[in-house]
């Protein structure tokens, strides 16, 4: 047995370090301050790998499956005794990998962020936030049951709306930040539901219990239908909403690229790499309880992420703030993830969709990371977000242009990059599963390679705009962690996922499937090459499509009214006819009872307060005569 | 030994001196006269005391007691009442009870 104690120092670090720098940032040197937060990240992190290279080589295996190990565990609220929310660390397969995705991401854009918030107003609270985030994820990732994980992710939706709003001084960046947290915890609503409804149903929130194979979630799949579907199935759709929310699926995935107001080491965080797949990250978590007892849900999540990465992606193709583009391709991505956990089954090979999803998972979070960081040189340097504004970059930032590249190639699936194997995974899974799943990922590959490089090309050739001063490259602290990252995207599709993070946990063989390889690489390099005739050199042939597509180019520009359908629903709808007679009726009749109340109190006690004189001898008077008046009663009247 | 006098001689006094008292207090402006007439008031009660003992019970004493107690009392709260009065004097330049007024509504 070996001993993973000290795994509670993963979470006890950043909350401490949260604490001294959110507390006593504003006494230390902004650059300490950077500092103390990147080498407490950096011990996490060296902890997290050692946990990691424990578990997955020398922790014991029954029956050649990894298991689940509770390292910690503390009752907080013993609320019956079968039922109680603890506070506790698990490791398992999925656990351990997330581990290594939250911390390798957030040192590398700690050390980046030392350059790229270099000289801002609010440094050391910047980096207070990060550690945060980083403690709130962490205890998201290893939560032992389900409560737990409800209420780290709250606090990693904090965390988010923290970090969006840092530029508190901005309209749009306060505005983007109440967006998004009032979207994600409106889905919230949806995951707590379903915690309740599950938890009533199972008498336990224990994640090792729930999803055993012979625990009461699976075995009890009887109960009451609605709507002809089972209260379990019930409870796993809401639970998903919360995933949908905060990994941004159709339809509350309007807070996402809004959420891009935020400075770009964030987005590269929370809104790219880590954050926004934790929606996937409880899929997987429950991922048997889906699977075996609630197939319908498990469709739901297939559908909604299919969905999600073709609306994303059409839209990708038209936007051009680079940040923007990046957010609908990280929404594109985790709809393919959720896509491959739908179409997984449970166990051996038929789990190839659940591997495929984490294993994406892992490869997203470094590209993704990586062109995220990027586009923060480039904003660095360019000092605007926008690709009308940029051109033939490629001269001036030689780093970032190769690291960015390398990210291009990998997220357009072109082989031995890591981005493929993965992506020829989720693929050969949505093939075996589901014909049309499979079309529409196939056309959103394509997609995806071609709004990549149209980014690229617009960015780093075309034409050369006339820049304000001649754009310079990012200094080391900020392109150090691109080439690590660089070195990441391209290696991580080597890591044999299907021996490690597999559904069932235990290792099963999968290969490259050729027949799904060569056209998903084709398709790929379809795109890449149309947006080498299209952008490559200034041309008049987007200009020409856009006219000629007038009508779909607008509506896909304006990201297909869904900001406004939902403006329409709130103000038109919802603010005009449910939540103003409700404001009427508070004011005038619950109100109105309240204050009538206290008119008729005043009123009578205007009246009688003349008795309350002050005057000594008048209540002398009173009482005299109230004990006279007694006394003939007691003596002559009480007979 | 006082001998001959009924006992309605005593409590036809006290009562006139109670109700002398109660007149007073209820009357009077002046804080020391009305002092003086709340002296007047336990002074009654102390002769009923001391006529009830006397008459009825002649081989106890404990209506002297009370009228003793009754007397310590007093002269303690007339020590109280002239330090409140003083106090008043100081804060309002007077002593006319009806210009101490501040404890109304």
């Amino acid at each position: 047995m070996v001993n993973f104690g000290y795994t509670i120092w993963i979470l006890i670090l950043p909350f401490l370090m949260f604490l001294l720098l959110g507390l006593a940032g504003h006494k230390l040197k902004p650059k300490l301050s950077g500092l103390l937060g990147t080498i407490g990240l950096g011990i996490i992190t060296a902890l997290s790998y050692v946990t990691a290279y424990k578990y997955f080589f020398t922790s014991e295996k029954v029956d050649e499956a990894f298991q689940k190990l509770t390292a910690f565990n503390s009752v907080w609220l013993q609320l019956t005794e079968n039922l109680h929310i603890d506070i506790g660390i698990l490791l398992d397969p999925i656990s351990v990998m997330m581990l290594i995705v939250v911390t390798t991401v957030s040192f590398m854009v700690h050390i980046y962020s030392i350059g790229y918030m270099h000289g801002e107003k609010g440094f050391e609270r910047f980096f207070a936030f990060l550690s945060l985030f980083t403690f709130s994820m962490l205890g998201l990732v290893v939560a032992t049951n389900i409560f737990q994980m409800y209420i780290f992710w709250e606090l990693v939706g904090v965390s988010s709306y923290l970090l969006i709003g840092f530029y508190y001084t901005k309209p749009s960046a306060v505005r983007a930040s109440k967006k998004a947290f009032i979207v994600t915890r409106f889905a919230d609503m949806g995951f707590l539901i379903g915690i309740l409804i599950l938890s009533f149903n199972t008498k336990t929130f224990d994640f090792i219990t729930l999803t055993s194979l012979s625990g009461p979630a699976i075995t009890q799949t009887g109960g009451a239908a609605f709507m002809g579907l089972s209260v379990l199935t019930w409870s796993m759709i809401f639970v998903y909403m919360g995933g949908v929310g905060k990994s941004a699926m159709f339809p509350f995935h309007i807070w996402l690229p809004d959420a891009m107001e935020g400075p770009t080491p964030v987005s590269a965080l929370i809104h790219a790499a880590t954050m926004v797949v934790a929606g996937v990250y409880l899929v997987a978590r429950m991922f048997p309880i889906y699977s075996i007892a609630a197939p319908d849900a498990l469709e739901v999540v297939a559908y909604v992420g299919a969905f999600s990465s073709l609306l994303a992606a059409v839209i990708a193709c038209t936007q051009t703030d680079i940040k923007r583009v990046l957010a609908y391709s990280t929404m594109s991505q985790i709809g393919y993830m959720m896509l491959a956990l739908g179409v997984s089954g449970y166990g051996g090979h038929d789990g190839l969709g659940y591997m495929a999803s984490m294993f994406h998972l892992f490869t997203h979070a470094m590209f993704k990371a990586l062109l995220f960081l990027g586009a923060g040189a480039i904003i660095h340097a360019v000092h605007s977000n926008y690709m009308t504004e940029m051109g033939g970059l490629r001269k001036y930032l030689p780093i970032t242009h190769a690291t960015f590249l390398i990210a291009c190639l990998t997220i357009a699936g072109v082989p031995p990059l890591s981005g493929f194997f993965s992506k020829d995974e989720i693929l050969t899974a949505a093939l075996h599963h589901n014909k049309l799943l499979f079309a529409v990922e196939y056309a959103v590959a394509g997609l995806t390679a071609f709004y990549m490089f149209r980014l690229y090309f617009s960015i780093f050739w075309g034409k050369e705009r006339h820049y304000h001063h001649t754009p310079h490259e990012a200094p080391l602290t900020m392109t150090v962690p691109l080439m690590i990252l660089a070195v990441g995207s391209v290696f991580s599709g080597f890591i044999p996922f299907s021996k490690l993070v597999t559904s069932d946990s235990r290792p099963f063989e999968s290969h490259i499937e050729m027949a799904v390889a060569i056209p998903s690489v084709l398709i790929g390099l379809v795109g890449i090459f149309v947006a080498y005739i299209m952008y490559s050199k200034e041309t008049a042939i987007p200009d020409k499509l856009a006219t000629t597509f007038k009508y779909s180019y607008k509506w896909a520009y304006n990201k297909f009214y869904i900001d406004e359908v939902y403006l329409f629903v709130t103000k038109n709808i919802i603010f005009r006819y449910i939540s103003t007679p409700i404001a009427w009726f508070d004011r005038h009749i619950v109100d109105g009872t309240m204050n009538l109340i206290a008119l008729v109190t005043q009123l009578v006690s205007f009246r009688i307060r003349g008795f309350q004189s002050g005057q000594l001898q008048k209540y002398g008077y009173v009482f005299v005569t109230g004990a006279i008046a007694l006394a003939i009663i007691f003596v002559y009247l009480w007979k | 030994m006082i001998t001959g006098i009924p006992i309605h001689y005593f409590l036809i006094l006290a009562t006139l001196m109670f109700f002398a008292g109660v007149y007073g207090f209820l009357t009077r402006r002046n804080l020391i006269t009305v002092l003086m007439s709340v002296e007047l008031i336990l002074n009654a009660v102390n002769i009923n005391f001391m006529a009830f003992n006397r008459y009825l019970y002649p081989h106890k004493m404990e209506g002297m007691f009370f009228s003793l107690f009754v007397i310590a009392v007093a002269a303690s709260e007339a020590a109280v009442a002239i330090a409140i009065i003083i106090n008043i004097y100081r804060r309002f330049s007077t002593i006319n009870v009806e210009d101490a007024h501040e404890m109304k509504y």
